[in-house]
């Protein structure tokens, strides 16, 4: 194998493991808000403890 | 400064402001970096183009000890002040942590097969690096198998700071025994013996990745925050539908 095979490979899988933190993060994030509208649209906040 | 951001809803609102900067910061400075790397910094005399993969290997390394340095500051946080954002704060550094030790094994494996004729040697340097993964993976494990986040933040922290050994003997262990790997070249006594060529590059490449980390950890936390608020609401809706049924 060459050389530029061992760079390319270097870069393109930090590439991918940087761009899989991103799409975790903002699908994770996303799918948080989501839930969160839910529950709030159902009437469910803090407020229903007292009552 | 602590205090106030001790405070979740107006973390949300500082870090939602800080975010979009600190993304556009971190795209200007990578593509500054990726610039210098291919089309400004020279060939090593030695490892020729090879050392293209220095620019990624090292941030990662570093990268991933600022991370555990993050987690077992935040582990202090939750055991000694219980700080409320301190759990959260470790919870979300953790994957960031682990992805940079991943990039660091296997882009250093990628670059010693060429340069040392074999992927892998089970010297100091990469052994501990190997331990290192392995506990940020014990962490995760760790989250997911305990659902009560106070009681998991609390067990998460005395694994973290047990695992805070590995940091000194990572950083020093090219000193503290002969290794394949090579001792440090930047941040040494005597000052960094690599050409400012190189050096400035590199250094570009580690803020720009510092960078990415830290919007990646900021952007965790509050997917976090957001995550705890649903699971308080919830238990909230289940009460509530408890009540109503009695």
């Amino acid at each position: 194998m060459t050389h530029t095979f061992f760079i390319a490979f270097s870069y393109i899988l930090t590439a991918l493991v940087i761009a899989g933190l991103v799409v975790r993060a903002v699908i994770d994030h996303r799918a948080q808000l989501r839930a969160l509208a839910e529950l709030e649209s159902r009437g469910v906040g803090r407020r229903s403890r007292r009552g | 400064m602590i205090r106030e951001l001790a405070n979740p809803t107006r973390f949300m609102s500082l870090s939602g402001t800080l975010l979009p900067w600190v993304t556009g910061l971190a795209v200007l400075l990578l593509g500054i970096g990726l610039y210098m790397v291919w089309f400004v910094a020279p060939a090593d005399y030695q490892q020729g183009e090879t050392v293209k993969i220095m620019y990624i290997h090292v941030p990662a390394a570093w990268l991933s000890l600022f991370f555990y340095m993050i987690m077992a500051s935040s582990a202090l946080g939750t055991l000694v002040w219980r700080h409320p954002l301190a759990d959260v704060s470790q919870k979300a550094a953790a994957p960031i942590g682990a992805a940079f030790t991943l990039i660091c094994l296997v882009t250093g494996s990628l670059w010693g097969k060429p340069m040392w004729g074999t992927y892998w040697q089970w010297d100091a340097r990469l052994t501990s690096m190997l331990v290192m993964l392995l506990i940020y993976l014990g962490i995760l494990a760790l989250w997911r198998a305990i659902e009560e986040p106070n009681r998991a933040a609390r067990a998460v922290s005395i694994l973290t700071l047990v695992g805070a050994v590995n940091v000194p003997i990572v950083k020093f262990s090219v000193d503290w025994w002969n290794t394949l790997h090579q001792p440090a070249s930047v941040f040494r006594l005597g000052g960094p013996t690599i050409h400012t060529s190189m050096l400035v590059p590199l250094l570009i490449m580690a803020v720009a990745f510092t960078i990415i980390g830290v919007g990646l950890h900021l952007s965790g936390m509050r997917t976090e925050i957001l995550r705890r608020r649903v699971r308080t609401l919830t238990i909230l809706e289940a009460e509530r539908l408890d009540a109503q049924a009695a």
